[in-house]
């Protein structure tokens, strides 16, 4: 199947986003309250902390047809667990990094820290990403072709 | 035979010998001959003269580290699963070190998959093992009979032809690069240590990968493990793969296809490298076990080589520094967050 002619429509990347329910989930509810825009290819799912999201699962997201994964947790520091998004931070720094050294493209993994009253902070970085995501087209490398 | 070989396995043998009969170990774990020429395989001994089969050489090429986690369990008196456990202390167990194995009993140690007071380490200086692979490619993958291994050479045999090959150029890769021969922790020393080396370009492999494109990358990558018949040769050999069940054989959910297909492969090999960030010794046992000849352990390099610049830790050295994953600082760099969004997330980020 051709993804960038699904239904004759213009192709949209589709973005999965990992939001900790203690920062960045609120801040995406905060960005929608205030009415913040932001492109609305992103896919929210919310996790406990950053430091729940293992590489297992955001290589699931890319497996599973996701054009791009976005990680999100509360600023180093404020973690709701003290430490989660500290480790997550080395997790992430270590599996970006070795990702893209086995050729995955730099711009589909992304991390961000974003608090409970960063809306507008929020809404920049869906559309930050979303415009990478597109710049990248569709995502293949990982997709099985059955 | 090496002279300095044949003193190490005499040296081997006396100690195991001595361990076993006054019943400090209960057993013993290093090599005995395989039943091909170039080949070793890991071997127990229990009885005193058992001791007598065990030998070393330049083919002792799997890491020792692997089976200890186990045999350390199966030396235990036997017992049912809401018994209490003996009192007094638990048998021992012998084992062989070099560099890297004694730095995956370090980490083992860290793990709490074996305790260091159960343990008896020989350790041994290694000047790195030979790969059969690289044997047969300069005999031209004719059948070799027989190998004698001199002090820097080997003569290989075979019907019709016979050759002397230089040690130096069939090493293996990860002994080229190899920083740490001498073993980190052990209790009796074999043989004399090694000079300590210092290796012009340790990450080489590593840096002519990262030059180049993303796309030459991704097919570097994919050719790299287009021959992948994903028998898991690569985890049983690793003595960082103890989980009682893997990501691979996890059907709820399931994390890998169980198909050859390309995506799957290279999912089984991204996770099964990431798992081993900044735990891997770079002993290069999964090399050695795979039957198809993949080079990856430049996937475990490279995560390796992050490790080393961006935490400056390498793993197993010091029992007490805790492994990269499992500890964190507040100013660890994070370069690689969204920035260009906003400056401020960044920023309080970067504190």
């Amino acid at each position: 199947m051709d993804k960038t002619s699904v239904h004759n429509k213009e192709w949209e990347p589709k973005i999965i986003a990992f939001l900790c329910n203690w920062c960045s989930y609120a801040g995406a509810d905060l960005a929608g309250v205030s009415r913040f825009q932001y492109p609305p290819n992103i896919r929210i799912i919310r996790v406990p902390c950053s430091g729940r999201v293992s590489p297992n699962i955001l290589l699931d997201a890319l497996k599973s047809g996701a054009d791009g994964v976005l990680v999100s947790g509360c600023h180093p520091g404020d973690c709701h667990y003290i430490s989660g998004n500290l480790f997550a931070r080395r997790r992430f720094a270590l599996f970006k990094r070795f990702i893209e050294f086995l050729g995955i493209e730099p711009g589909r993994l992304n991390f961000s820290w974003i608090s409970a009253a960063e809306g507008e902070q929020f809404a920049k970085v869906v559309t930050e990403v979303t415009e990478r995501v597109r710049a990248l087209g569709p995502a293949r490398r990982l997709v099985k072709e059955i | 035979m090496s002279t300095t070989n044949t003193v190490i396995t005499e040296d081997i043998r006396a100690k195991a010998k001595e361990l076993l009969s006054s019943g400090e170990v209960k057993a013993f774990l290093g090599f005995t001959d395989g039943t091909l020429p170039m080949t070793t395989r890991p071997f127990v001994a229990r009885r005193p003269e058992d001791a007598e089969r065990l030998v070393w050489n330049s083919f002792c090429v799997m890491n020792l580290a692997n089976y200890l986690p186990e045999l350390l369990k199966g030396v235990e008196p036997p017992r049912g699963p809401k018994d209490p456990p003996p009192e007094g202390p638990l048998p021992k167990v012998g084992v062989l070190a070099t560099g890297c194995w004694s730095r995956n009993i370090v980490v083992q140690i860290q793990e709490n998959q074996v305790q260091r007071d159960r343990l008896v380490i020989l350790g041994i200086g290694s000047r790195g093992m030979v790969d059969r692979k690289k044997v047969m490619a300069q005999v031209g993958g004719k059948e070799i009979l027989a190998v004698e291994e001199g002090e820097d050479s080997l003569v290989v045999e075979g019907r019709g032809f016979k050759k002397e090959i230089v040690r130096g150029d069939v090493l293996r890769d990860n002994c080229q690069v190899c920083v740490h021969p001498n073993p980190v922790i052990y209790d009796y020393q074999i043989g004399q240590p090694v000079p300590a080396r210092e290796i012009e370009g340790r990450f080489r492999q590593v840096d002519e990968i990262e030059a180049m494109s993303s796309e030459e990358r991704w097919s570097w990558f994919q050719n790299e493990i287009s021959s992948c018949i994903r028998c898991y040769a690569c985890r049983n050999a690793c003595p960082l793969c103890y989980c009682p069940t893997c990501f691979v054989d996890d059907s709820r959910p399931q994390w890998v296809g169980k198909s050859v297909d390309p995506v799957d492969t290279s999912i089984f090999h991204i996770l099964r490298a990431y798992h081993c960030a900044g735990r891997c010794t770079d002993c290069g046992s999964c090399e050695s076990a795979c039957p198809m000849g993949i080079h990856m352990r430049l996937f475990t390099k490279k995560l390796e080589k992050d490790v080393l610049e961006l935490y400056g830790t390498e793993a197993g050295m010091d029992p007490d520094v805790p492994l990269p994953l499992t500890t964190y600082k507040s100013d660890d760099p994070q370069d690689f967050l969204v920035t260009e969004a906003g400056g401020q997330a960044s920023e309080q980020g970067r504190k």
